[in-house]
């Protein structure tokens, strides 16, 4: 059963990156060079759907909210970021999308995924010069949320206010952001003309 | 050929909401390191070890791997697991998309408009710099524990602290990066 739900929401989740254009480098970058916000808006629509749906679901008592599962917060989450951000930029590519964008036949994502195998054997083996150091150094508790969250025990940011609520008025700014952001925010919507 | 922002969003956003309703956030780049794990573990059977001690039932002699009870050691040994299906279903779900709106047909498959703009035609460097970027990609990814997918989408809908503290790093950094990198307009 659960690998039946790995293959029908994995394949769903790889039709919804090709289909949103999240498999196009070029949109990726058109976005990081905020000329084209077509996927910024899709990204912020997608974050703020599912997280009213998440939250209220759980209000409504029709979604788990032990299926949740927050990340804990480190030093080595911002710097890793970094790092995410820099060879996102330069490839056009993250991990899912370029999975995806492969499979839809591009060369380019083939080898940017052969280079993620090589980057994550190289975290594997250079792993013990961050374990146990200030790199791992837990933020706000470690695997924290914004509030606190009816139903799961993980630490929260500003203690007192209601998680479940904040997420859902949260999402509703996401939701708001995707459609009040412009189509681009920078360069000019001039006509380019061939160099040849 | 692509769905509108609007459409994109909402099919996006039911992913992730589905996969949280049903099973848990969505995630990706762990699955690198334990596809590395399988390759590596197919030319030395002793990368993964069967261990009643550790919490997994698995060790493994890598630390990164050994890491949380041998978790990661215990996919590699078991790789017919959620998450790891999970990222091969990706794959066949976005090559079915890709292949009925004809990404296949597409003749230049690894230039986008963006980097002809501004490079020409120059695929060594294009994949380059693809090979480049994956690897920076996947170490940060490891680095932070989660990318794009596991700590910017599912953390933030989830309000963790983590995807923010991920957002902001990543955007720092690929924002003007990639306005250095790709000045010319596609």
């Amino acid at each position: 059963m659960t690998i039946l739900l790995a293959i029908l929401l994995g394949a769903l989740f790889g039709i919804a990156l090709d289909r949103a254009g999240a498999t196009s480098p070029n949109l990726i970058i058109g976005m990081l060079t905020l000329r084209v916000l077509h996927l910024m808006k899709a990204i912020l629509l997608a974050i703020g759907i599912a997280s009213v749906l998440m939250f209220a679901g759980q209000i409504a008592g029709l979604v788990e909210v032990g299926h949740m599962s927050v990340k804990t917060a480190y030093i080595g989450v911002f710097f890793g970021g970094l790092l995410l951000g820099l060879g996102w930029a330069v490839s056009g590519f993250c991990p899912g999308t370029g999975v995806a964008s492969a499979a839809t036949g591009r060369l380019d994502a083939l080898v940017f995924v052969g280079g993620g195998l090589a980057g994550a054997a190289a975290f594997m083996a250079t792993y013990e010069w961050f374990e146990g150091t200030w790199v791992m150094a837990k933020i706000a508790g470690g695997n924290a949320t914004l509030g606190t969250v009816p139903g799961i025990d993980n630490p929260a940011l500003i203690s007192g206010l209601r998680g479940d609520l904040l997420g859902i008025a949260l999402g509703a700014v996401f939701i708001a952001a995707a459609f009040a952001l412009p189509d681009r925010l920078s360069g000019s919507r001039v006509t380019v003309v061939p160099a040849e | 050929m692509f769905l509108s922002w609007k459409s994109g969003g909402v099919l996006l956003g039911l992913a992730f909401f589905l996969a949280v309703a049903l099973v848990k956030p969505i995630g990706v780049s762990t699955q690198f390191v334990i596809l590395d794990g399988l390759l590596w573990n197919a030319v030395d059977s002793a990368v993964v070890v069967a261990d009643e001690a550790a919490k997994s039932g698995y060790a493994s002699p890598n630390a990164y791997l050994d890491k949380s009870g041998g978790k990661y050691a215990k996919a590699v040994a078991n790789p017919v697991n959620y998450g790891f299906i999970f990222v091969l279903a990706i794959a066949l779900g976005a090559a079915v998309s890709g292949y009925l709106r004809g990404s296949f047909r597409e003749k230049n498959r690894f230039m986008p408009e963006v980097w002809l703009a501004n490079y020409g035609k120059t695929p060594a460097l294009r994949f380059a710099s693809a090979f480049l970027g994956g690897f920076l990609v996947l170490y940060g990814a490891r680095l932070a524990g989660g990318c794009t997918s596991g700590h910017m989408m599912s953390g933030i809908m989830q309000t963790a602290v983590s995807g923010y503290i991920f957002a902001a790093g990543a955007f720092l950094a690929a924002i003007p990066t990639a306005m250095f990198l790709y000045s010319r307009e596609a």
